[in-house]
């Protein structure tokens, strides 16, 4: 039996569980590389991948003296008060990845971060795709099954080099009394792509993010997905924004959300700001239990060669649906959750297979609640 | 089979089906005409249980057992079927996983039938997304082979189909109902509704009936009944009040 990576011993069976929920492989099978933050300790930090680095921030920050550069350099420590106090921290904690030019991982790598005891964890993560490199990473967010209360401030920057690709497929699997604030950003150089999943099924008390892709290079891509549930109680302010800075760019947002009595804001903006650049958002929602989504795709175009547009659709499903699936046998229940499951299955282009089949586990794992 | 007793049957608060006898017996396939509007989809869409189709007064029968307030489902695992002329679209859920469903969970059965209906090529789409005419066709017929219904209701199959998916689909109806087995053989029934009879050409119906202004006005022999329609319209038969 393959056994679990150093640092995970004593995460209890029923965390575990959690964890597999978010994404998470304690024994690293599927994994080219590990990153184990619990609470603010870091217990595992590996990578097997030739030309590809992981380290805890405060490490690489001592390691590279020009690791100060990337540091704050695409979310500012003065952007609001989550920003400032992940600043503040004396010790920086999450982690840095650096995929060397032309590198690229068959298997992704992992990144845990698991909240048990403490009231705020903070995180800072960097990670550089050099020119040419491909990386493929999954973001696990858990908190234990005893955590009542608690929050998570995460602050993340990407730069994704000239013709790389970085994807980043992020899972949460939170509490119902658990805040959560990431605050992300992503630079991409002339031909690079920007992928990012976003996968949230399970109760949280709110979650508050508004990543920015700049496609600063000609060429460059952004694609960012995201497929929630908010239960009731659930305040999920999500969003997403792209910036065509540069001619020949495009971007594509997409989005699926349920409620089932919670709030789900679920907003999106194009910049079309260069001549010759593309972007569409396209933004789903279902209405299962009374409650909110409030859909807000916003496309800015600044210039004639900017081509802009957007479809919004939030509703109930629909009664002939349903049907047309029971005259073929399936009992209400059944119709009804089928039809969910196909709303939220969005696949993913450019996304590894292993990857892929983490969000449809998740989605699966969910499935019982439809 | 299937028997249907004075039914009427109320559509958004209207009267459309008014007082509908009907007697399928087991091993017959009967085909429904008549002009647009006259309420042929309307009643197996009624025999199916959709909602919308409010029974106001008369029963259905099937096997003996009274399914008038039955859900769909339990009509649908009782053994009743349905081709749907215009199916909805639904956005994610794969025909694959739909078929597999309907076969009762044996996907080993479905990549074979939907070879033979050509349609392995669609099993990784959305249900319908972006199907033409024929191939919305060839994937109704394709989950009744794997359902297979006891008694088949079929909407109108060969509307929208060019000569080649005709053939095909008219061949795959045929079994469907056992026109393929010796009739002393055939258990399975089927009610078609068609306006040009192309289906005839593929399988020979037992009897027809003709619907105008919610009620049955005549039955008969399908093909003389078509005759009358295509030789004088449906005009004579709207203005026929007897059966």
């Amino acid at each position: 039996m393959q056994k679990d990576i150093s640092g995970t011993e004593g995460i209890r069976p029923e965390d575990r569980a959690r964890l597999a929920e978010a994404g998470l492989e304690l024994d690293a099978l599927n994994r080219c590389g590990s990153f184990f933050q619990i609470d603010q300790k870091i217990v595992h930090t590996s990578c097997m991948e030739e030309g590809i680095e992981m380290y805890p921030i405060a490490e690489a920050l001592r390691r590279f003296s020009w690791m100060g550069e990337y540091a704050w350099n695409l979310v500012s420590r003065d952007k609001d008060d989550i920003t400032r106090y992940v600043a503040a921290q004396e010790e920086p904690k999450g982690y840095v990845i650096i995929a060397r030019k032309g590198s690229r991982n068959v298997m992704p790598l992992q990144a845990c971060l698991f909240l048990e005891h403490v009231p705020i964890q903070h995180v800072h993560n960097i990670i550089i795709a050099e020119e040419g490199a491909e990386l493929h990473l999954i973001t696990g967010c858990a908190s234990s099954h005893r955590t009542d209360i608690g929050a998570h401030y995460g602050v993340t920057e990407f730069y994704v080099g000239k013709n790389a690709r970085i994807t980043t497929t992020m899972i949460h699997k939170w509490g119902e009394q658990i805040d959560v604030f990431p605050r992300s950003a992503a630079r991409v150089e002339e031909g690079g792509t920007f992928l990012s999943n976003y996968i949230a099924m399970s109760p949280v008390k709110h979650v508050q993010m508004y990543p920015v892709a700049d496609l600063a290079g000609r060429g460059a891509v952004a694609r960012f997905h995201s497929i929630v549930v908010a239960p009731a109680g659930s305040h999920l302010d999500l969003g997403s924004r792209v910036l065509l800075s540069a001619p020949e760019t495009n971007a594509e947002i997409i989005s699926r959300s349920i409620t089932r009595g919670g709030t789900v804001i679920a907003r999106s903006h194009i910049r079309g700001g260069t001549e010759e650049t593309r972007g569409h958002i396209e933004c789903k929602g279902l209405i299962l239990e009374d409650g909110i989504i409030h859909a807000i795709p916003e496309i800015e175009g600044r210039v004639t060669g900017t081509e802009l547009s957007h479809e919004a659709a939030v509703g109930k499903i629909a009664r002939d649906e349903i049907e047309y699936l029971m005259a073929r046998g399936l009992d209400e229940e059944e119709a009804t959750a089928t039809i969910i499951r196909g709303f939220l299955d969005v696949r993913i282009a450019g996304l590894p297979a292993v990857l892929q089949k983490q969000i449809d586990a998740a989605i699966d794992a969910a499935e019982q609640g439809f | 089979m299937l028997t249907i007793e004075n039914l009427h049957v109320d559509v958004a608060g209207k009267e459309v089906l008014h007082d509908i006898n009907l007697h399928i017996g087991e091993g017959e396939t009967h085909v429904l005409m008549g002009p647009n509007g006259s309420g042929k989809t309307t009643l197996i869409r009624t025999i199916m249980g959709f909602s919308n189709y409010t029974v106001t007064k008369g029963r259905i029968l099937y096997r003996g057992r009274d399914i008038t307030n039955l859900p769909i489902h339990e009509r649908a695992r009782y053994g009743i079927g349905m081709m749907f002329q215009r199916p909805p679209t639904i956005a994610g859920l794969k025909l694959g996983k739909l078929l597999i469903a309907a076969s009762g969970n044996k996907p080993e059965l479905v990549a074979e039938y939907a070879a033979s209906m050509h349609m392995a090529d669609f099993l990784e789409r959305d249900v319908n997304a972006g199907f033409s005419g024929g191939e919305i066709k060839r994937s109704e017929v394709l989950q009744l082979m794997l359902q297979q219904p006891e008694f088949v209701m079929l909407d109108e199959p060969e509307s929208g189909v060019d000569l080649e998916n005709i053939a095909l689909i008219g061949s795959a109806i045929a079994k469907l109902v056992e026109k393929d087995r010796h009739i002393v053989h055939r258990h399975k029934s089927g009610l078609i509704i068609t306006h040009t009879g192309y289906i005839l050409d593929y399988l020979e119906a037992d009897a027809g009936h003709m619907l105008c202004d919610g009620e049955i006005r005549c039955h008969g022999n399908p093909r003389e009944i078509l005759a009358v329609i295509k030789s004088k319209g449906y005009r004579e038969c709207i203005e026929c009040k007897k059966i």
